[in-house]
């Protein structure tokens, strides 16, 4: 049955087909006939941002939240660039996505029209897939398409790039009953022979890791991770990506790899004779020095996306597919050689990680001139408002301390820009994740510099009734940039003093507080450590409108331990000039 | 370093050719040749891309193209099991005293003259690069003018089609 509508009218009901219920979005010129029935819809809410940026964050946000793509929309040149970042971003962190954007009238094309950008040239590199619609016909199988692209194989932002003129010619709307896209065939299924060789290798290792990446939160493998973990007794080692996908209360948790990961987790790669990688990508963050990294260890990699598979580490058993079927398939295998009595001893290797564990926990100063230290800050904001919250980070300082100092037991409870690395990920994130669930407490851990690059969207969250609540981390200082300065440029603080929360009496630029009181929150401050706990829990207990807290905290605070760039993990330093004794340990 | 013939099935899509070509380059590829053109299917074309590089990122890059929603498939084609040609266009000088020799080469090569003018002739060859270059080199003393070559093209030896497998949803159109 077909029925008689315009471009525009069938955008929207191909949005209600695919079971959309958000879009974070902002209208203009050519996106504007989309938005007139998206006025009347009863099942899609537009929820109005203040910047594309801050939409298309959202959109990363509930995606997180829900599992399902998050969708955002802009009109044509400067609204679509405005989501060049957060596509980059999604595209980085395998986010599904997808961003519709308005376009200037087909026969305008190619004209330098008012407003006209070439999204598609310029999204190419940093989308899934992308699609120009200058056909009318063209919209509800581009619709269907795009959505499946960006939620099925390894996820990823899609763009549909709509003319004006296909908006507004009338068509007969037909759902497409199948979708024709020869070229694309995820596979899923991971091939048996290398599963039972994987299996083979976990029971004749000594000292093995599993390596679990986001790929497992992407495929929802976090039960089947864990019945792998226990069967096999094997360590675990989440990366920034996968907090949470394995519960930090856990035995077998070791820690979080990487450059500013646990020592415990960095030795256990490092030292390990069998890495079985899930749905990680072996970023360099990861690695550290790739030609050093963990070079007894040989490699079992299972990803969802086969130009993982080696790309920068050998893979001696590649397994493609996804992580779900491979953990399941995995633990019959590991099952099958248990009963044949093939199974692995670990107990010197668990002795070893033990004492690294013991005597290298987690740390930190705590400032002696009565400032508060970060660490302590984001420590006491996990254990008040605890592990059921969902903590939204940005990048930098306050996102490493967010990923050490919290314990993460559920899926998906940490939320944080790690591919790309983007500043000003947190706020539109944090609002998309409370829409996508709104039963859910969420804490945006946000720094100042973030803060300031996207908190125009505390007027979104205000408007809209989205009470997220808010930590801003505050050391009035680019403090990441500050921390390389600190330590590879003698100390010469060339900009990134930002003035938020000057150490003498001179005015906070700006002042959080009143910030978030002109965008109608509730603002909050913070200066002593006696007052932390009162405060997390004020904030806590205002539910009706978002809360933002400025913990204004030491300037000084430094992130360890660290890898230093270009730098071999075997030489991270747990703190400053502060090497771990290794051979102590073997 | 080596030469790759790559054989890429893709769908007849706008801006698959800025897609493909693309993705090469940000990965840090030079592409030596490349040439497109429809095949015995409606909606399909296909691109013979000739990279020269060592085995590993060759990989890496295969695997990056076949991600392209509108990569159908890809083959590496060896030079031993498939048929590579191009195809020459030159304009060599060709007076009165030279062109007997001219044409002599030319018909060494299986060449044959598509264009005369009093001083030049215009020839056009077909054959591997290396036939090419060699009749290139000949013709050099007597003066070229211009030349241009198409795209190295590929086709696997025997009965089997690369398209074959590949095309459950494909209509065929030959």
């Amino acid at each position: 049955m077909t029925e008689q509508m315009t471009g525009a009218q069938s955008l929207i009901r191909s949005l209600e087909h695919v079971g959309v219920d958000t879009v974070f979005g902002i209208p203009g010129g050519s996106i504007l006939p989309a938005y007139d029935p998206l006025y009347d819809s009863a099942t899609v809410r537009h929820i109005l941002m203040r910047h594309e940026q801050g939409a298309g964050h959202a959109a990363e946000g509930y995606a997180y939240a829900t599992g399902r793509p998050g969708v955002c929309m802009a009109t044509s040149g400067p609204g679509a660039t405005n989501l060049v970042t957060p596509l980059a971003d999604a595209h980085m962190d395998s986010v599904p996505m997808v961003a519709i954007t308005g376009q200037v009238a087909a026969p305008k094309i190619g004209t330098d029209a008012f407003q006209e950008a070439d999204i598609c040239g310029i999204t190419m590199p940093i989308t899934k897939h992308n699609f120009l619609v200058k056909d009318v016909r063209e919209i509800p199988r581009t619709i269907a398409e795009a959505f499946h692209i960006a939620s099925s194989g390894r996820p990823g932002p899609v763009l549909v790039d709509i003319s004006k003129d296909a908006l507004q010619n009338s068509t007969d709307f037909v759902w497409p009953e199948r979708l024709e896209l020869p070229g694309y065939r995820p596979v899923t299924k991971p091939h048996g022979k290398q599963v039972r060789e994987a299996a083979r290798m976990i029971a004749e290792a000594k000292r093995p890791v599993l390596y679990v990446g986001g790929g497992v939160l992407r495929a929802r493998a976090s039960a089947e991770l864990r019945v792998l973990a226990e069967i096999t007794g094997v360590p675990v080692v989440t990366t920034l990506m996968a907090r949470g996908v394995f519960p930090d209360s856990h035995p077998q948790f070791v820690g979080m790899p990487g450059m500013h990961g646990d020592v415990s987790a960095v030795g256990a790669l490092q030292r390990a004779d069998l890495i079985v990688a899930l749905g990680a990508r072996f970023d360099d963050r990861v690695t550290g020095r790739l030609d050093s990294f963990a070079r007894d260890a040989k490699i079992v990699h299972a990803d969802i996306d086969p130009a993982e598979i080696s790309k920068n580490r050998h893979a001696d058993v590649p397994i493609v597919g996804d992580c779900r079927e491979v953990l399941a398939d995995l633990v019959v295998a590991v099952r099958a050689d248990q009963e044949k009595g093939r199974q692995g001893d670990y107990e010197a290797w668990w002795d070893r990680l033990n004492r690294l564990r013991t005597t290298y926990p987690k740390g930190y100063d705590v400032p002696d001139d009565g400032t508060l230290s970060p660490q302590g800050v984001i420590r006491r904001l996990g254990e008040i408002v605890g592990p059921e919250a969902t903590y939204v980070a940005g990048v930098g300082q306050h996102q490493m301390w967010a990923a050490q100092f919290i314990d993460y037991e559920r899926p998906g409870s940490f939320v944080n820009s790690g591919g790309l690395g983007t500043m000003g990920f947190s706020v539109p994130a944090a609002l998309g994740a409370k829409v996508g669930d709104p039963d859910r407490v969420v804490w945006s851990v946000d720094g100042d510099g973030c803060f300031q690059m996207t908190n125009q969207e505390l007027a979104t969250c205000a408007v809209e009734g989205i009470p997220i609540k808010v930590a801003v981390v505050n050391n009035g200082n680019l403090g990441m940039v500050r921390q390389w300065q600190t330590l590879y440029y003698e100390g010469r603080y060339s900009n990134t003093d930002l003035q938020t929360a000057p150490l003498d009496e001179r005015i906070r630029i700006p002042d959080f507080v009143r910030l978030a009181e002109a965008y109608g929150c509730v603002g909050l401050r913070c200066e002593r450590p006696e007052d932390i706990d009162a405060t997390i829990e004020k904030a806590m207990s205002i539910n009706d409108v978002p809360v933002v807290v400025d913990f204004s905290v030491n300037h000084d605070a430094m992130v360890w331990p660290m890898v230093g760039p270009g730098v071999s993990n075997d030489n991270i330093q747990y703190a400053r000039d502060m090497a771990p004794d290794w051979e102590h340990q073997d | 370093m080596s030469s790759h013939t790559l054989s890429v099935l893709v769908e007849d899509t706008p801006g698959i050719l800025a897609r493909a070509s693309a993705l090469f380059s940000r990965r840090g590829f030079n592409i030596d040749s490349l040439s497109v053109s429809s095949t015995e299917y409606t909606g399909l074309s296909r691109m013979t891309i000739v990279v020269n590089c060592d085995l590993h990122p060759l990989e890496q890059v295969t695997k990056q193209l076949n991600k392209l929603v509108n990569v159908v498939k890809i083959v590496e084609m060896d030079t031993t099991a498939s048929v590579q040609r191009e195809l020459l266009l030159i304009k060599v000088k060709a007076d009165a005293s030279s062109r007997t020799h001219v044409l002599q080469t030319a018909e060494l090569f299986r060449a044959h003259v598509v264009d005369v003018s009093p001083d030049v002739v215009v020839i056009e060859a077909t054959g591997d690069p290396e036939k090419l270059d060699a009749l290139v080199k000949n013709l050099e003393p007597f003066g070229i003018r211009e030349l241009v070559k198409s795209g190295l093209v590929a086709l696997g030896r025997g009965p089997r089609s690369i398209t074959d497998r590949s095309l459950r949803s494909v209509e065929r159109s030959a």
